[in-house]
């Protein structure tokens, strides 16, 4: 078996993580899912736990542009691939349009699922800048919420989405 | 837990099956089974965690050809949004569309979907109406040999398959269907989105002068593995799609789905479910 295609680890694996643009160094157990080691080893508590079962989204990131349950992800297969957290989001203190929303309509109450509802919706709006509400609940099915009943998430990934659109045309 | 010593990701095949060929690793792909089921305990991790999803090869979907071809690590999200497969297949895309979550298609493999080998596994009816077989790949005498075993005959319970703890499922093959053949899916669950199936079922068959032809009919969550449905299957065959041949078919259903209750529901709501799943279906086939 060539060694230069199978990496060998003991008991811990070192690598490099890029979260949120930056490159970071860590070393974790093999076992641990993103979501722990974003947690417990990075310090970036944005991204909760919630079931642990892949039944709830509150966990949700991006990875490589695409929403995926960090619960369910084992950090050892991220090696090479963008994460983006709730913690990237915001430039400074510039919101991001996702995250004026939520809070403006009450997108978020408890907060307990938003990190990971907002995350699926940047997700769906980086690739489809005008969803119809349909899409938009189809594409959030994924992230249960206690709180707001569902119709202030539509209405505030409706209304970033008409934020973000603008933003790009000003830009234009 | 156990300790996992190694961890490997190979980019080749060959690779991987060397690593495996002891029968004692554990393999991962999306994850989406393989962690929960550890994080509960129902399973444990081996000294050994193979991650396949680098594998050269080992994903994509060919649907060129009469024989359609879909890798093992394919995600369902692929599955999904793959416009070919949208025409030759439609019933295997709308399970993908049915299939839990955004977040969680964009994980989940179809090899995984078949491993895990759950009676409600979604992409499992489609895929036995089509007709799919399974091949598995191991490393024996010096070399990768792989084997095709028809899905139908991959089950063998809850979670098991023939499958050796040595073997590899690479891909899932199908001819591609007939111009003449409808196929459709149903599942149910208390709500649309990330629910394991409480009952599944798809029809396949070929219409031709308004005669059913090469019936097939699968039923998920209604035994201890996804079934193909001898008995209805019998009673539509050869039959026009009128009233008298549907009656039949769903009575039929009796024969084929053997369910039982469990904290989904109760084995007298599954056999209500498939009766009128296969009742729409037959009707909706017969709409068009």
């Amino acid at each position: 078996m060539s060694v230069g295609t199978v990496k060998e680890v003991q008991r811990r694996v070192h690598m490099t993580l890029q979260v949120n643009g930056e490159e970071i160094d860590v070393s974790f157990a093999p076992y641990k899912t993103l979501l722990e080691v974003l947690r417990e080893d990075l310090g970036l508590t944005g991204t909760k736990h919630g079931c642990e079962l892949g039944e709830c989204g509150a966990c949700a990131v991006l990875i490589d542009g695409e929403p995926l349950l960090s619960c369910l992800t084992l950090a050892v297969e991220c090696a090479g691939r963008a994460i983006e957290t709730i913690e990237g989001l915001a430039q400074g203190t510039q919101l991001h349009p996702l995250q004026e929303a939520f809070a403006d309509l009450g997108g978020s109450q408890c907060g307990y699922c938003t990190p990971g509802a907002v995350m699926t919706a940047k997700a769906l709006l980086d690739k489809e800048p005008s969803p119809t509400p349909q899409r938009i609940k189809e594409a959030m099915s994924g992230n249960i919420c206690r709180c707001t009943g569902y119709q202030q998430i539509v209405e505030s990934v409706e209304r970033a989405a008409g934020c973000c659109r603008n933003a790009e045309r000003e830009a234009t | 837990m156990n300790e996992i010593e190694q961890y490997l990701a190979p980019r080749r095949l060959d690779e991987a099956l060397q690593a495996m060929a002891n029968g004692d690793a554990t393999v991962l792909c999306g994850g989406t089974d393989l962690a929960p089921q550890t994080e509960s305990g129902a399973r444990q991790y081996t000294a050994k965690l193979l991650n396949i999803r680098r594998i050269d090869g080992l994903g994509g979907i060919a649907a060129e050809t009469d024989q359609v071809r879909i890798g093992a690590v394919t995600t369902i999200s692929e599955i999904r949004c793959h416009p070919a497969l949208a025409e030759i297949a439609p019933v295997l895309v709308e399970a993908a569309e049915h299939f839990a979550s955004e977040q969680i298609r964009n994980a989940a493999s179809l090899g995984g979907n078949l491993c895990n080998a759950s009676p409600a596994g979604d992409m499992i009816p489609p895929l036995l109406v089509l007709g799919a077989s399974v091949e598995l790949a191991c490393w024996r005498g010096g070399a990768v040999q792989t084997r095709l075993i028809p899905l139908e005959r991959f089950f063998v319970s809850p979670g098991k398959t023939v499958k050796l703890p040595e073997e590899l499922l690479t891909a899932v093959v199908f001819d591609r269907p007939a111009a003449d053949f409808v196929g459709k899916f149903r599942k149910s669950g208390p709500r649309p989105a990330l629910e394991i199936s409480t009952v599944s079922l798809a029809l396949g068959a070929r219409i031709a002068d308004g005669l059913l032809s090469n019936v097939r009919v699968a039923m998920g969550s209604v035994a201890p593995t996804p079934l193909r449905a001898r008995h209805v299957e019998a009673a539509l065959e050869g039959k026009p799609l009128d009233a008298a041949s549907i009656a039949a078919a769903v009575a039929a259903t009796a024969e084929d789905a053997k369910p039982i209750d469990d904290v989904r529901a109760s084995a007298w709501y599954r056999s209500h479910l498939v009766r009128v799943f296969l009742e729409e279906v037959l009707n909706d086939v017969r709409g068009n």
